[in-house]
């Protein structure tokens, strides 16, 4: 292994410019004459709309224009999409509502954006929305997706505001496995709402060059590319061609900067109607009510066991939350990324979900870090834990019996698991997280009066999200490839143009770090070319942890086609038979000689083609390749958490925290720990402090980071963090993806293991020290009635 | 529009401010030191952090006319350009302590702040505990911890030359 190659925890390129000031995040960029944009938004939760009054906002100092819904209309600007086809069990299309960038004679949910102001400076922006006149009529309105059915309906395309009624797996199988059962576990579970709070707020600029009828848009955009498609094809903004998309730097995604929003189409518009760059940045307040939120599902589920402790069968009906409008992905999350993931790292005979879409007066909700995949893991986990406990077996010993051990390995629900070794990643974590010593800590906590518990979470999720055909057979609107552009320069430094985005994950680094072992050249020459749709021909983002196992092997696959046409310029050079030029450490040989050639030697005369003729080989060095993987990878791992509950008070303070995770290859080390402590961080946040609270009016109480609950350093401990390896065998470098398995595995280990220490499986998340009291409260004196941890 | 002058990274600074245009605002759009950030608004993430003569503060809740004749120092005025890295910088780098680094310029501010009021030799409960105005999404802050404690300790041994010259 070299310093910067394969393996190496080297350290990131980016990091410079972040800790110098240096970063260029979309509201650090200018524009000439650039104007501002604040939008007006309803204070209602449901409503319509009976008049809007612009006159005198449109007075006032510094105003350049003020535009609502009916100007939208008159300038045939289309509505936002989501991409995603689900269809009903009965075989209905799901009922996508018009969704336009700004609301149409009825607002639906608080903070749906009814008119734009454009202004000099931001302040006169301000004043001036505070002066148009919106005239509303309130009308009813719901908030728990389980009361949406019955509810006043929203949108009229929905009746019973249901989007689908969904369903994956056998029916009848599942009920007569149930029948079979000597017990079953039965838990109510809620999968609470998240806002995802990337700390840089979205922003959009948006210039208009009239020369040239050229759209740009600067956007904090985790998929500028598919940004630019659906603002052109579906929106009707501009020609695709004619649209530049530029996500420049971006202060972290978590998914909510997946999706296409009303205001930076809003941006566009009015920056051609205006002729002017106008700029619109969010403020916090603003994104807790127009930033996609995540999660929000409520489930029954229930699990059956045989004598032996062997499952036999899982089913769950889940009712998820999908907002007042269909997100651009949002369909897809609560089916396809979320049922397919209940067999968790089990071999489960029968499964069976349904899931009922539904909308609700809140913000739409999508894809937030892990994205289904958490949900499933949640209920999977929580079960096998609950099912434990209730049977008398030790909670190790019940899974260990139902790991799938064998691969490949076909699920009731469509994943075909293509390798892992979830009994290797339990044994590795349960001796970092000396589970032995466990019953002498807790009998140490009880002596100080604390309440001490054990949790696991041995979870399993689908990344590197493709293959295209997979996903466009169960509805995605788009592929899931991704390309990549190799372009070497004659002095043998080398450009990559690649698809996916980064907004934290380090690509800069760990994509050099490829470069740099595969062609033998040093990692400072090498850079990454991201986020700019005149730079990148094409590409899918990153989300779904697929940037390594998905974007990295098409930068595999253009290497290959880099390596193979280097090594005919090096015969032509070495006046070698092209089959017996060999390149290795950057250096092409004619094998069984001493005669060869250097690698900038070879870059530089592709480009000078003294040594070739035209008509044998075309000059030059730049090779591009779209890459599409056999199947989707299987992350899977173990995370114990081990929790200390004050019963005087509720507060739970986590003692230990070992997570040992299988992600196959990894190229930096450093940056896959940094993702994994981050996605717990995230995790442990849902499970203890997090939670979006509406009112009865629809009102979002949980507005601002004084009332959300962010987790700061102090609510969380170091984490311990071991590997375990099996290689992906669908791409060619055995990689799984890591971005998303802290999320999708903590909720389930805080919970199982707060549970196991006060004795009540009655607790929902977030588990803050009020609902620990309280459930308490609701108990009697755990400790005496716990059944034995593992020893 | 009333004046107001103050010292930015050691240069003195003017300029005509609506009387509610914040600090953040001045630095940000007046002086386009856009290293500072804000990230919520409400004083909660810190990613606005600067240091206002010499002690943190969150420029998104100090109003530019605050600050009349006061000495700022932003992210931009920890190292001379092309000059070495402040050891503080150098340690988030070194300990994988950023991510997305959007929060990062306002966690090195306070960070610095944490040094100044409790010394170079941090325990890991303390930076804990004295990182509540500071929230990063991405890290979960088990590497912010590091590279603080490791920044602290960099700057004992790197003499009290630096920290006196800020």
């Amino acid at each position: 292994m070299s310093a910067t190659g394969i393996g190496a925890a080297v350290r990131r390129k980016e990091d410079f410019r972040f800790i110098t000031g240096k970063g260029q995040f979309t509201d650090d960029v200018t524009r000439p004459g650039e104007t501002r944009a604040v939008f007006v938004r309803s204070p209602h939760a449901h409503a319509t709309i009976k008049s809007i009054d612009t006159t005198e906002a449109k007075a006032m100092p510094g105003v350049l224009a003020v535009l609502t819904g009916a100007d939208l209309a008159t300038d045939k600007i289309g509505n936002l999409i989501c991409g995603w086809m689900i269809h009903s069990k009965d075989g209905t299309p799901m009922k996508m509502a018009p969704h336009p960038a700004l609301a149409s004679g009825k607002v639906n949910h608080v903070g749906d954006a009814v008119a734009v102001v454009v202004a000099a400076t931001q302040a006169q922006g301000r004043d001036a929305a505070e002066k148009v006149k919106v005239e509303y009529e309130a009308l009813a309105s719901v908030t728990d997706p389980a009361k949406a059915k019955s509810a006043l309906q929203i949108h009229d395309i929905a009746p019973n505001n249901t989007i689908y009624e969904w369903s994956l797996g056998d029916s009848k199988a599942t009920e007569a496995a149930f029948a079979r059962a000597k017990h079953v576990t039965r838990l109510d579970i809620v999968n609470n709402r998240l806002a995802p709070n990337a700390i840089e707020p979205r922003a959009a600029l948006a210039e208009y060059d009239a020369g040239n009828d050229q759209l740009t848009l600067w956007n904090t955009s985790q998929n500028p590319h598919v940004a630019r498609l659906v603002i052109a094809a579906f929106v009707g903004m501009a020609p695709e061609h004619k649209l530049r998309v530029i996500a420049p730097d971006v202060g972290g995604g978590f998914g909510s900067k997946i999706f296409i929003y009303p205001e930076e189409v809003v941006c566009l518009w009015a920056a051609r109607k205006i002729q002017r760059p106008v700029k619109w940045t969010c403020e916090r307040g603003e994104a807790f009510l127009c930033d996609a939120h995540g999660r929000d599902h409520v489930t029954h589920a229930e699990l059956a066991l045989d004598e032996h402790g062997k499952i036999l069968a899982l089913r769950a009906h889940t009712i998820a939350n999908l907002g007042a409008y269909m997100s651009t992905f949002s369909s897809s999350v609560p089916t396809y990324l979320y049922a397919t993931l209940l067999s968790g790292q089990y071999d489960i005979p029968q499964i069976y979900c349904e899931v009922d879409a539904v909308y609700t007066n809140t913000v739409p909700v999508d894809a937030y870090r892990g994205a289904g995949r958490p949900e499933a893991t949640f209920v999977v986990e929580r079960l096998v834990e609950v099912a434990a406990r209730e049977t008398g077996l030790d909670p190790v010993e019940l899974r260990k019996r139902n790991f799938i051990k064998s691969f490949p390995h076909q699920t009731p629900v469509i994943m075909a698991y293509d390798g892992g070794d979830y009994g290797a990643s339990l044994k590795k974590a349960m001796e970092i997280a000396d589970v032995k010593g466990f019953g002498k800590r807790r009998r140490e906590s009880a002596r100080r009066g604390k309440l001490r518990g054990l949790g696991y979470s041995t979870y399993i999720e689908a990344c590197g999200i493709a293959p295209s055909q997979a996903v466009g057979s169960l509805g995605a609107g788009v592929g899931l490839w991704e390309s990549a552009e190799v372009r070497v320069n004659p002095t043998g430094s080398v450009e990559v143009l690649t698809g996916s985005h980064a907004h934290g994950q380090g690509h800069e680094t760990t994509f050099s770090q490829l470069v740099s072992e595969r062609l033998g050249i040093p990692f400072e020459n090498v850079s990454i070319v991201h986020g700019d749709t005149d730079k990148v021909q094409f590409g899918m983002g990153t989300y779904g942890s697929r940037s390594g196992a998905v974007g990295m092997s098409a930068i595999v696959k253009a290497l290959d086609k880099i390596e193979a046409k280097a090594k005919k310029v090096a015969s032509h050079m070495l006046e070698a038979a092209e089959g017996d030029i060999e390149f290795k450490d950057g250096k092409f040989t004619v094998a069984g000689t001493d005669k060869s050639a250097a690698w900038a030697d070879v870059s530089l005369n592709a480009y000078i083609a003294h040594k070739f003729s035209g008509q044998d080989l075309e000059p030059g060095l730049k090779e591009t390749s779209f890459y599409d993987p056999t199947n989707f990878t299987f992350p899977a791992g173990c995370h114990i958490c081990e929790i200390e509950v004050d019963p005087e008070t509720g507060k739970s303070e986590i003692m230990k925290w070992t997570a040992v995770d299988d992600f196959g290859t990894i190229i930096n080390p450093m940056i896959v720990e940094g993702q994994v402590h981050g996605g717990i961080a995230q995790g442990v946040g849902q499970a203890m402090l997090e939670g979006v609270v509406y009112d009865g009016n629809g009102q979002l109480v949980t507005g601002s980071m004084m009332d959300y609950t962010m987790p700061r350093a102090h609510d969380l401990p170091s984490f311990n963090i071991g590997v375990t390896e099996t290689k992906a065998p669908s791409n060619p470098l055995g990689m799984k993806g890591c971005g998303e398995a802290g999320a999708i595995a903590a909720p389930a280990a805080v919970m199982n293991a707060i549970t196991d220490a006060i004795g009540t499986e009655q607790l929902a998340m977030p588990a803050t020290a009020n609902a620990v009291w309280s459930a308490l409260q609701r108990t009697k004196p755990p400790q005496a009635a716990m059944p034995p941890q593992a020893a | 529009m009333p004046a107001v002058s103050m010292t930015v990274n050691g240069k003195p600074v003017s300029g005509d401010v609506e009387a509610r245009t914040l600090l953040v605002q001045f630095l940000r759009e007046n002086l386009r030191l856009t290293g500072t950030h804000v990230g919520c608004d409400t004083s909660q993430c810190g990613a606005c952090v600067v240091h206002v003569d010499g002690i943190a503060a969150k420029s998104c809740t100090t109003l530019a006319l605050q600050c009349e004749g006061a000495s700022i120092t932003t992210i931009e005025g920890l190292a001379e350009p092309g000059g070495p890295l402040h050891p503080m910088q150098e340690a988030f780098r070194e300990n994988h302590g950023l991510q997305c680094g959007y929060c990062t310029p306002g966690m090195i501010m306070a960070a610095l702040d944490i040094v100044r009021r409790n010394g170079n030799e941090l325990d890991e409960h303390t930076i804990r505990e004295q990182l509540d105005g500071n929230i990063c999404r991405c890290t979960g802050y088990h590497n912010i911890v590091k590279a603080i404690a490791a920044g602290a300790k960099a700057m004992g041994q790197d003499g009290g030359a630096r920290q006196a010259a800020e």
